[in-house]
């Protein structure tokens, strides 16, 4: 230090510090940095998530674990609620217990609702960012994308029903043309419609990120692909693809996670029929029974995330951000 | 390995209403260092690409040995094509990208990481075939592309501004190996640049385009020496235009014999000195005519000090009817 000892000190008593100080970076001698910590910075943000995300959270995990009756909570430790979910999972065997035979069921629909929403949202992303080729025109088609979000969900799933429904537009067509002698029944309030319902609401949350990704890939490498001799297949197996991997994870990371716990879709869509593991809490929380609610949302969120760590394994996203 | 010339044959490209490149006849022969120059918009880059097969000609024939490949897809041409700014593949390590188009025809895995190895020893960067295209520096990302170019064994190798990218230093040192390289090969190299000292370092054969048409083509010396047009000779440098009464002729700056004007003996052209530049090897001089024309000359140093000017100076400029070049009316 002798040699900054010999040079006159700045006027600026912070530049002066952050002079002397070599560990110091770039980016901390922003004037915020200069005066406060980055950990203080982050705090209002940090307390949001707290008081609204972390605390509900352990609050959720808390009751999970307490003693219930038909008319009241009562703070105690138990397993009860875990252990009643999964009654008759040991016993009944080989026949499948009901909270399997449910959580067998969502994964069905996440899985169908997940490929069918890939294939089409990577399609559409497709065409947005490699055919279309005014940004312009990108932009306005991107936006045409987002209209029906202008209506609420369930209105949406609603307008489905005179068109799916047993006298609905569809099966009047079919009627009425002579394809069928009867309605077809499994046009509404059936797995089908569920899975119809959800890849029409939950497409764009594909399209996006994945559109995204797509848009930063030069262009170049296309034709570089090209120059090689890889025909279009080539190309998208193995420029597109792994060029598009984070847009496609984090856009099954939204539809994965919105599937998993989603009840109204599945109440509106099944007629009431159809079983998923969101339904199993709305039928707890509309009985009043909290702690078995809780230990359901406790294992939803564990199979969830467990779904969405073998989805980062594919690639890492803080990387590719 | 065929040996066999390139010719393009009234070679045309237009876009809507605009002609890129506008019927140009050119004939580049079999292992030769070719240099597309001309400033931007002179249509090098579209007769590039459409030699590499990534623009379709409007009109005319691009004919490669026996075979017209006008309408081949670039695979099919024995071309390669080294993109500017490389476009390697950032999700693939060098050596898979080197050993890309090899992928591409369904050679083994094995087999094309060997290949891919002895391209990378070739462009001595064997030492970083693991590496991805983001953990190297400008001139290894280049011999990358140069690599993966080079693996399919093309006949032809396109390089689209490869020095661009560079900084200068680097830029002479590549320009030497990428000569090496295509006299090592024996093949065309076909390579489009805005400078002319790189065109003139590299090329067997400098082809001059400005407004989509090949102003000339001919030998780098051939060209300095002999410029046909006055946009030539303004582009190659180190000459002046000078219009007289027989038209416009050119004459090399380093040509030109510098006096102070006496009384009775004018020189050819009498100027003011504007500004004296040293260069090292060569002083540069900056004189304004009296028509406010910029002539520039150029005189080694010890000339220079026989008879030193400075800015202000009155000046007489003439030179010696050998050095003088007629240039074509037209331009």
């Amino acid at each position: 230090m002798t040699t900054t000892d010999s040079i006159p000190t700045p006027r600026n008593p912070a530049a002066a510090a952050i002079a002397s100080d070599p560990t110091l970076s770039r980016e901390d001698a922003s004037p915020l940095g200069r005066v406060l910590p980055g950990w203080v910075q982050a705090m209002p943000f940090g307390l949001v998530f707290l008081a609204f995300f972390v605390v509900p959270l352990i609050l959720v995990v808390v009751v999970s674990f307490f003693d219930y009756n038909d008319y009241e909570t009562i703070p105690s430790f138990t397993t009860r609620s875990y252990v009643e979910n999964f009654e008759g999972c040991v016993s009944q065997l080989p026949d499948v217990c009901t909270i399997l035979k449910t959580y067998g069921s969502t994964l069905k629909f996440c899985f169908l609702v997940w490929a069918l929403t890939l294939v089409i949202g990577f399609t559409i992303a497709y065409f947005l960012a490699f055919h279309v080729r005014s940004v312009t025109v990108q932009m306005t088609l991107a936006l045409v994308c987002t209209i029906p979000f202008w209506t609420s969900n369930v209105i949406r799933m609603i307008s489905w029903i005179p068109l799916l429904g047993r006298n609905g537009l569809i099966n009047q067509m079919l009627v009425g043309g002579h394809v069928v002698s009867q309605p077809v029944e499994w046009l509404l309030y059936s797995q089908f419609s569920v899975v119809l319902a959800f890849v029409h609401l939950f497409t764009f949350f594909m399209v996006i990120p994945i559109f995204n990704s797509m848009a930063r890939i030069d262009k170049r490498l296309i034709e570089a692909a090209y120059d090689a001799g890889a025909n279009g297949w080539q190309t998208l197996w193995n420029v597109i693809i792994p060029l598009a991997k984070p847009g496609i994870v984090i856009g099954s990371i939204f539809v994965v996670t919105i599937v998993m716990g989603d009840f109204i879709t599945v109440g509106v869509m099944g007629g009431e029929q159809v079983a998923s593991a969101g339904k199993v809490i709305e039928t707890r929380l509309n009985a009043l029974q909290f702690p078995p609610a809780a230990a359901n949302a406790v294992l939803l969120l564990v199979v969830t995330l467990g779904i969405i760590t073998l989805l980062t394994r594919v690639v890492d996203i803080r990387k590719e951000l | 390995m065929r040996q066999a010339d390139l010719e393009l044959v009234h070679l045309t490209k237009r876009y809507g209403n605009t002609t890129a490149v506008d019927a140009i006849d050119l004939k580049i022969p079999a292992n030769s260092y070719c240099c597309l120059l001309g400033p931007s918009g002179c249509g090098k880059t579209s007769t590039l690409r459409m030699i590499a097969g990534h623009e379709s000609a409007t009109v005319g024939d691009i004919v490669f040995g026996s075979a017209n490949v006008t309408n081949l897809p670039p695979a099919k041409r024995g071309t390669a094509m080294m993109f500017q700014s490389y476009a390697l593949f950032p999700h693939l390590s060098c050596v898979d990208n080197v050993s890309f188009s090899l992928k591409m025809r369904g050679v083994d895995k094995a087999t094309r990481q060997a290949r891919a190895r002895q391209l990378l020893k070739l462009v001595a960067m064997d030492q970083y075939g693991d590496r991805l295209p983001a953990q190297l520096s400008g001139g290894q990302q280049q011999r990358i592309a140069l690599a993966r170019a080079l693996i399919t064994e093309p006949q032809i190798v396109l390089l689209d501004e490869p020095l661009s990218a560079l900084d200068p230093f680097l830029r002479i040192k590549m320009r030497m190996e990428l000569r090496r390289l295509q006299q090592q090969l024996g093949i065309i190299f076909v390579h489009v640049t805005h400078s002319q000292d790189e065109a003139m370092a590299l090329a067997d054969l400098i082809v001059i385009m400005n407004n989509g048409k090949i102003e000339q083509a001919g030998a780098p010396r051939d060209v300095f020496n002999h410029p046909n047009t006055a946009f030539v000779a303004r582009f190659i440098g180190g000459h002046n235009v000078i219009p007289t009464v027989n038209g416009p002729i050119a004459v090399r700056a380093d040509r030109l014999l510098l006096r102070r004007p006496q009384p009775g003996t004018n020189g050819l052209i009498d100027g003011v000195v504007r500004s004296v530049e040293y260069q090292g090897t060569y002083v540069q001089l900056a004189i304004e005519d009296g028509d406010g024309r910029e002539i520039t000359a150029t005189t080694d140093e010890t000339t220079f000090d026989q008879t030193p000017f400075n800015p202000g100076d009155p000046i007489a400029i003439s030179w010696g009817e050998r050095d003088v070049h007629h240039l074509s009316q037209a331009a």
